[in-house]
């Protein structure tokens, strides 16, 4: 079951389109990746999930249903670039955006003494906004963004300006929202931290989706079949008795101990490499090789500017 | 509670706090007050040092016409010398000495005043107004006139003006104070129209540069947010206006009955009084002119006030401030949405002021034919309409222009609102941009 969906949306400003149709399915109770280069349409697509602007055509459906104007409470949006009113008072602001959330006074009351007891931030209540660092403003709007429970989340670059412990206990938190049963979109360009949360992603490229699916999947997809072997034992002996079938990608030799990087050339079982490398020394540790996100980005968006720039020389 | 009325709420509450209101609205009051009581309590200032001036008359006769008062007394020296009595002026305790020459008549200015120190004015003035009616009727006397005639010649033409009602019944009035009411009335809707809008405008920019803007238009409507501010800017404005009021009228009350002793139950008795006394004999008014003149005056301004409808003006005030600051403020809150900081606004600016300023400016010929078709014109235009109609309508304005007028404020603030909303909603997102006029016009035909 899908808690969000798009279909075909196309966004059109004056000089140019922002998305292409794109469509993406967000299943319930998933961490979704929206990854792409600056400028590729992604924060237009966020925009649109929050009814900040409406898509040229496409169709959006939030749990079902046609996206409406009253789904906005069942949504949280933290913003890449991150703000809050500076001369009010922590509490009365959190109070405030809590409110046009949908929350009454009472529960958002109630909620947001919950989360400022668990972020041990009680003593900043009555504090003005520009008394606090850029790093507990973040917190406070973490908190403003999930104090209504929203059914969906969207985080756009949420790590920006946190420290890794801070990060840290970000992750947890977002990993626990997906426990309680939220459903996240995560924008980000730390590929890092989408291989660690997030189950499901799309990539999008000058306003078009390239790639999607889940992570797994996806790198699997990618894997160039390339396996990495370490052993006690010196490499040359290896290299010269491998048959054709395999290419070796890479090979250091240090402290005794060879780490080679292994290419299969065509559908070989991995048995058959072990045999190989049995007789030169002891294997310490054998795995395949799944490309990191990071890679996967890059040869993705690289790969489709290509075709781009071909096409715009025919 | 509905998003809107939370966001007005907000709006409201964050600048009623502030402590540039509080100052703003316990100074404005003081300083008006100020202004009225401080000439009163001037000219009530009277020297109450018992002073003495020794007068060395060469006349004689001259000096006889300077009559004691209750603080000073004068001393005809008939023996001394002007030198002696500067040789003795430290021990004498003569507050001043005053000095007639014997050929006043032909040279008044050579009167003089010694003193230790600057003798003050109220002093002087009673010296030379004594002095030069004892002249003035002196030359009268010599060239054979007599003082009564001049007396009965002495006129003075005081022009009562009346207003026909619609039912044919005459209302005294006061041009002065007709004129006095309506500029104060549309130089209040100007001055209100750019304070608060330019507040709207700030307080746009102020949610743009802080990037608040986007987490809440993710949760109401960018026109929800534009109308929720101006509504709210245009409440503080309201009880900004409501609170002067309140105080200038209470500070005015409590210096009056404190230092003046004047109770407004007495100024109105008195005023009844001679109200009473003038109506009934009409004889006594002739012998005394120069109080039935006064008394006339008061009467006219008075009755003028009557005649104004101020539950007439202050509906108007109210209307014509609402709409010329809704028609305005719309427009303050796109261009604090197309720019990026405050320094950004000046070219937005001065096609939004120029309307404005305009209307001020014809404002003040208004005053002076406030049925002119100058007059008419920018009253209707609803761009100056709010600060000229608004002078105009304590001179009576025919119900149809009025109702015009209304309309068309009416739905050109709606539109300008509409546009404005388009230009609002798309220019809050737009970051780092060169805004031009082309782009606005290209905002405004982006759909949604």
């Amino acid at each position: 079951m899908n808690l969000f969906e798009a279909h075909n949306v196309v966004k059109k400003y004056a000089n140019h389109l922002a998305l292409d149709n794109v469509s993406i399915n967000v299943p319930k109770g998933s961490i979704f990746g929206l990854l792409g280069p600056n400028g590729a349409g992604k924060t237009t697509l966020i925009r649109i999930i929050n009814q900040i602007t409406a898509p040229d055509s496409g169709d959006i459906f939030f749990n079902g249903e046609k996206l409406k104007s009253h789904h906005v409470e069942q949504i949280g949006y933290l913003p890449e670039e991150r703000g809050l009113y500076k001369k009010m008072k922590v509490g009365e602001q959190a109070l405030y955006l809590a409110q046009l959330k949908g929350l009454s006074k009472k529960d958002a009351l109630k909620k947001l003494k919950y989360w400022f007891e668990k972020f041990e931030i009680q003593a900043w209540w009555d504090k003005k906004v520009e008394e606090l660092s850029k790093g507990m403003q973040q917190k406070v709007q973490f908190i403003v963004t999930i104090l209504h429970e929203p059914k969906l989340l969207i985080f756009d670059e949420p790590f920006s300006g946190f420290d890794p412990i801070n990060t840290n206990l970000l992750k947890q938190e977002i990993l626990y929202l997906r426990e309680q049963g939220a459903t996240i979109i995560f924008s980000t360009h730390n590929m890092s931290s989408v291989e660690e949360v997030c189950d499901n992603i799309a990539l999008i490229n000058k306003s078009k989706k390239i790639l999607d699916g889940s992570v797994h999947d996806i790198r699997n997809q990618f894997k160039g079949n390339t396996l990495e072997i370490q052993f006690k034992g010196k490499p040359n002996l290896l290299e010269a008795t491998l048959t054709p079938d395999y290419e070796i990608v890479e090979n250091n030799f240090a402290n005794d101990i060879t780490n080679i990087k292994i290419k299969l050339l065509r559908e070989i079982k991995t048995n058959n490499l072990i045999s190989h490398v049995l007789p030169f020394g002891e294997i310490i540790s054998f795995r395949e090789m799944l490309p990191s996100m990071n890679d996967i980005f890059i040869r993705a968006v690289e790969e489709t500017n290509e075709i781009d720039n071909k096409k715009q020389i025919l | 509670m509905s998003k809107i009325t939370l966001i007005i709420k907000r709006e409201y509450l964050t600048r009623v706090k502030k402590k540039s209101f509080i100052i703003m609205t316990i100074i404005g009051p003081i300083l008006m007050a100020a202004l009225m009581i401080v000439p009163a309590w001037v000219s009530q200032l009277e020297d109450q040092d018992n002073k003495t001036i020794a007068i060395i008359d060469q006349t004689k006769a001259v000096s006889l016409a300077i009559e004691n008062t209750q603080y000073l007394k004068f001393e005809r020296l008939e023996n001394k010398s002007l030198d002696d009595v500067k040789k003795d002026f430290k021990t004498s305790g003569y507050y001043a000495v005053l000095f007639i020459p014997e050929n006043i008549t032909s040279a008044p200015s050579g009167v003089q005043l010694f003193s230790n120190k600057q003798p003050n004015l109220g002093v002087k003035m009673h010296i030379s107004n004594a002095l030069e009616k004892e002249l003035e009727s002196e030359k009268l006397k010599a060239s054979g006139i007599d003082e009564n005639i001049l007396k009965a010649v002495k006129t003075n033409v005081n022009i009562s003006t009346f207003k026909w009602t619609d039912e044919g019944v005459e209302e005294e009035s006061s041009t002065e104070l007709t004129m006095a009411v309506g500029f104060i009335a549309g130089f209040m809707i100007y001055l209100f129209i750019f304070l608060y809008g330019a507040q709207v405008m700030r307080g746009v920019i102020e949610e743009k540069t802080s990037r608040i803007v986007e987490v809440i238009i993710s949760s109401v409507r960018p026109f929800q947010l534009m109308m929720g501010k101006i509504v709210g800017v245009a409440m503080v404005g309201l009880t900004q206006f409501l609170l002067w009021i309140i105080l200038t009228f209470v500070i005015v009350t409590v210096v009056q009955t404190v230092f003046f002793d004047i109770n407004p139950a007495n100024i109105q008795q008195e005023v009844v009084a001679q109200d009473l006394f003038t109506g009934s004999s009409s004889q006594l008014s002739e012998i005394q002119p120069v109080m039935d003149e006064n008394a006339s005056e008061i009467q006219g301004m008075l009755s003028t006030l009557k005649n104004i409808d101020f539950a007439v003006m202050i509906g108007m005030f109210l209307f014509y401030f609402l709409g010329g600051y809704l028609l305005y403020s719309s427009l303050f809150a796109a261009i604090g949405g197309a720019v990026d900081n405050e320094a950004d606004t000046q070219q937005f600016m001065l096609p939004i002021s120029a309307p404005l300023i305009v209307a001020f400016i014809v404002g003040q010929n208004v005053v002076n034919n406030p049925d002119g078709a100058v007059s008419f014109w920018f009253s209707i235009i609803p761009f100056t309409s709010p600060v000229v109609m608004m002078i105009r309508i304590p001179f009576g304005v025919p119900f149809w222009e009025i109702a015009l007028s209304a309309v068309l404020l009416v739905l050109t603030f709606i539109g300008t609102t509409w546009l404005a909303g388009k230009i609002y909603r798309t220019g809050i997102l737009m970051y780092g941009k060169k805004i031009t006029y082309k782009e606005l016009w290209k905002w405004l035909r982006y759909s949604s």
